[in-house]
């Protein structure tokens, strides 16, 4: 048997760029289930984009040979709307920190969800601001202390696999950087998956959270039962805010229409017969009791 | 007391000795360790505030408003694309007449992502209303923070205090920490004319009609008119109290200068080494430090340039499409002038994204401002060769 040679091997999709997060870092873990992900589906790169904000995850795009895009803090989600708006053809993967998709641009995931944006968003969270060094962040346990918190972390935590699956996103799971083998399996569904796919990825920061977090997380860690029914919204929303457990796997699945297959469905509609629409037909679709 | 501390360390003990309320905030790089230091002081029962670390710089700002309304002293610390972000909310708090202090520290605007130190961050602010001092050491940084808010208080304007990215806010110097009584005599407590008062129920953020709008932006130019005076005042007392006064701008060895070298920030403090050399070398050259910008001294700066041969201007910044900012202010200013007392002006574009501004470069602009090889009305500074303006991206080959 020969090798295929046109096809795509994971070296493919390395860039000369080495990565500059610090040893043992989650992070190394991600990227590398991604070009294996990107190598199983033969993800063509140059119709591929890898989009993020700010933040020692968001510096990925830059270790993944598609189109990228290093942006600003926060608006990972609101740029990947605009590509995948103009070019529904791309693949568009967002990524980036907790900080980054929970905090400063909280509220686009929200709306990222909630439109069934069909792009993929792999979320690195390691419950803290790394690139800063070590603030707070909205996903930091209550009580632990950080360095912008001495008594202690006094706010609640947000669970964004909870969020994912209250505001509308029609596939969410639960990975872990340290187990390699599941996590390309999930992050390759989640490429396949049409509409807003959201992968949360516990990638534990050594630096500024402990070298310990490997070990305590493989302890917790956990496989969805066999019988899980991903449709189920009720079912998927047992695995959230777990504290003595990291349960990994695809918490929750539906097929919905996409924003893009919502703004493509109004294109038509308004064109009727695909001639451009009269004045009076546009007014009509917009006004129909007029 | 005397210590060795950071630029940032520095903004933090004003903080402190000002006896800041609320300090709202959000990490950034070179900003960060301000905050973090904040944190620890009122974790150690240093400062008696309420620290909240909030989602993002736009709420950081908009907690400081909130705060100041409730009659709190407020601060909150920034760098570039947080002081960008927060841009709504800073029209807002001057609008609101807030007397709100915020450090930003000058980091250049992405793209490229830079952390190094220019000044298009906050004179991008320059239009809002607010007052803005730039700093030259960490002395002045801890003096003017605490001159800033009894300032804003007075006037009702809030106040940016500006410090460089790692030339000031990273490096340690050792500064004099003035005693808590010095400050507290120098300071009261903020009392505010108007304020969210259960006994005196009122909304705020109302509409205002065409026929009144104008007026209230008329008030706010009039008080950054009257700021003028209050700022020389309250730098004249702080003088009195600490041995250290403080003007709207600084001169060094202006008397007879023919060539008169205006920059702010730390770039001073490598003017002030070269200016002495040339001196020495009989070249009659002086310096003048921009230190309060708004509200803007043109009228210290007639004074000081009026009737002088040359003029040469130090930007580290940029109004595209028109020269750097501190350029385009100070030839407004002078243009008041009568023609004769005129003095020729040219510019300099240097030290952008943290680029270093050495004596070197000081030197050589100087001397070519002197001997006329400054043939542009603005000289960008030690760059490549442009060769195709409209392609603006460079490409990694
Ligand atoms: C508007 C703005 N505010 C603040 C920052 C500074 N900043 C950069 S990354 C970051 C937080 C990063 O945390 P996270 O998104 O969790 O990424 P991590 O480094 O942990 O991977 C902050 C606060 C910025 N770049 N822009
Ligand atoms: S600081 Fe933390 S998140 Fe950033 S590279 Fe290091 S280990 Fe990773
Ligand atoms: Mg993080």
């Amino acid at each position: 048997m020969s090798p295929d040679v046109n096809k795509l091997t994971v070296k493919d999709y390395k860039t000369d760029l080495k990565p500059v997060w610090c040893p043992g870092c989650g992070d190394y873990g991600v990227l590398n289930a991604l070009y294996r992900a990107m190598a199983e589906l033969q993800l063509e790169p140059w119709n591929t984009v890898v989009l993020s904000g700010i933040g020692c995850s968001s510096r990925l795009p830059g270790y993944v040979a598609t189109y990228g895009f290093n942006s600003i803090h926060g608006r990972a989600l609101a740029l990947a709307t605009g590509v995948k708006t103009a070019r529904p053809e791309l693949h568009v993967i967002a990524v980036g920190g907790d900080g980054d998709g929970m905090a400063i641009g909280g509220n686009h995931f929200m709306h990222s969800c909630r439109r069934n944006l069909d792009v993929t968003y792999i979320l690195m969270d390691n419950e803290i601001y790394g690139l800063t060094k070590g603030q707070t962040a909205p996903t930091t346990p209550t009580g632990d202390k950080t360095k912008s918190s001495y008594y202690g972390n006094p706010e609640p935590a947000v669970d964004p696999v909870e969020l994912a699956i209250s505001v509308g996103a029609t596939w969410v799971a639960r990975g872990y950087s340290g187990d390699m083998k599941t996590l390309t399996k999930l992050i390759t569904q989640a490429i396949e998956h049409k509409g807003f796919a959201f992968l949360n990825v516990i990638s534990p920061c050594v630096t500024f959270r402990g070298d310990h977090q490997f070990k305590e997380i493989k302890e917790k860690l956990r496989y969805l039962p066999e019988d899980h029914d991903a449709t189920d919204r009720t079912a998927a929303l047992r695995y959230v805010r777990e504290k003595d457990v990291v349960t990994t796997g695809v918490l929750y699945r539906v097929e919905e229409p996409t924003l893009g297959d919502r703004l493509e469905h109004i294109r038509m509609v308004a064109q009727g017969d695909g001639e451009p629409p009269t004045t009076q037909e546009i007014i009509n679709h917009f006004m129909p009791l007029s | 007391m005397r210590k060795v501390i950071k630029g940032n360390g520095a903004v933090a003990h004003g903080v402190r000795l000002a006896r800041a309320q609320v300090i709202s905030a959000y990490p950034i790089t070179p900003q960060t360790s301000i905050i973090e230091e904040l944190a620890s002081m009122v974790a150690e029962g240093e400062l008696d505030a309420r620290f909240i670390k909030v989602e993002s710089e736009h709420s950081a700002m908009a907690g400081c408003i909130a705060a100041s309304s409730a009659g709190a002293r407020a601060f909150t610390a920034t760098s570039a694309q947080g002081l960008a972000l927060m841009h709504e909310l800073i029209h807002w708090a001057a609008g609101a007449r807030l007397p709100i202090v915020l450090a930003n520290v000058n980091r250049a605007m992405a793209p490229g992502w830079s952390i190094w130190t220019d000044q298009n961050d906050s004179l991008s602010q320059r239009d809002t209303g607010w007052m803005q001092v730039y700093c030259e050491s960490s002395q002045e940084v801890v003096d003017s923070v605490i001159q800033a808010f009894k300032v804003s208080e007075r006037v009702l304007l809030p106040t940016i205090v500006v410090l460089d990215a790692f030339f000031l806010s990273h490096t340690y110097e050792d500064v004099e920490i003035p005693e808590q009584e010095l400050v507290d005599g120098f300071l009261p407590p903020l009392e505010l004319p108007q304020k969210l008062d259960l006994e005196h129920p009122a909304a705020l953020g109302n509409l205002v009609f065409p026929d009144r709008y104008m007026e209230f932006r008329r008030k706010m130019e009039l008080a950054q008119q009257h700021a003028l005076g209050v700022w020389e005042e309250v730098g004249r007392e702080w003088g009195e109290l600490t041995g250290r006064p403080y003007g709207l701008l600084e001169e060094y060895r202006t008397d007879g200068a023919e060539l008169v070298l205006v920059c702010a920030a730390t770039a001073a403090s490598t003017a002030r080494v070269v200016v002495d050399r040339m001196r020495d070398a009989g070249i009659p050259v002086g310096l003048v430090r921009l230190r309060v910008f708004r509200p803007f001294p043109a009228d210290a700066f007639r004074a000081v340039l009026g009737g002088r041969r040359k003029v040469l201007v130090l930007d580290r910044n940029c109004s595209f499409g028109h020269h750097g900012i501190f350029h385009q202010e100070i030839k407004s200013a002078l243009f008041e002038l009568p023609a004769a007392e005129q003095p020729e002006i040219r510019g300099v574009i240097a030290g952008l994204g943290g680029r270093d501004i050495t004596p070197e470069d000081i030197e050589d602009m100087l001397t070519r401002a002197w001997e006329g090889r400054l043939e542009e009305a603005t000289t960008w500074w030690d760059v490549l060769p442009a060769e195709d303006p409209v392609r603006a991206a460079s490409v990694r080959s």
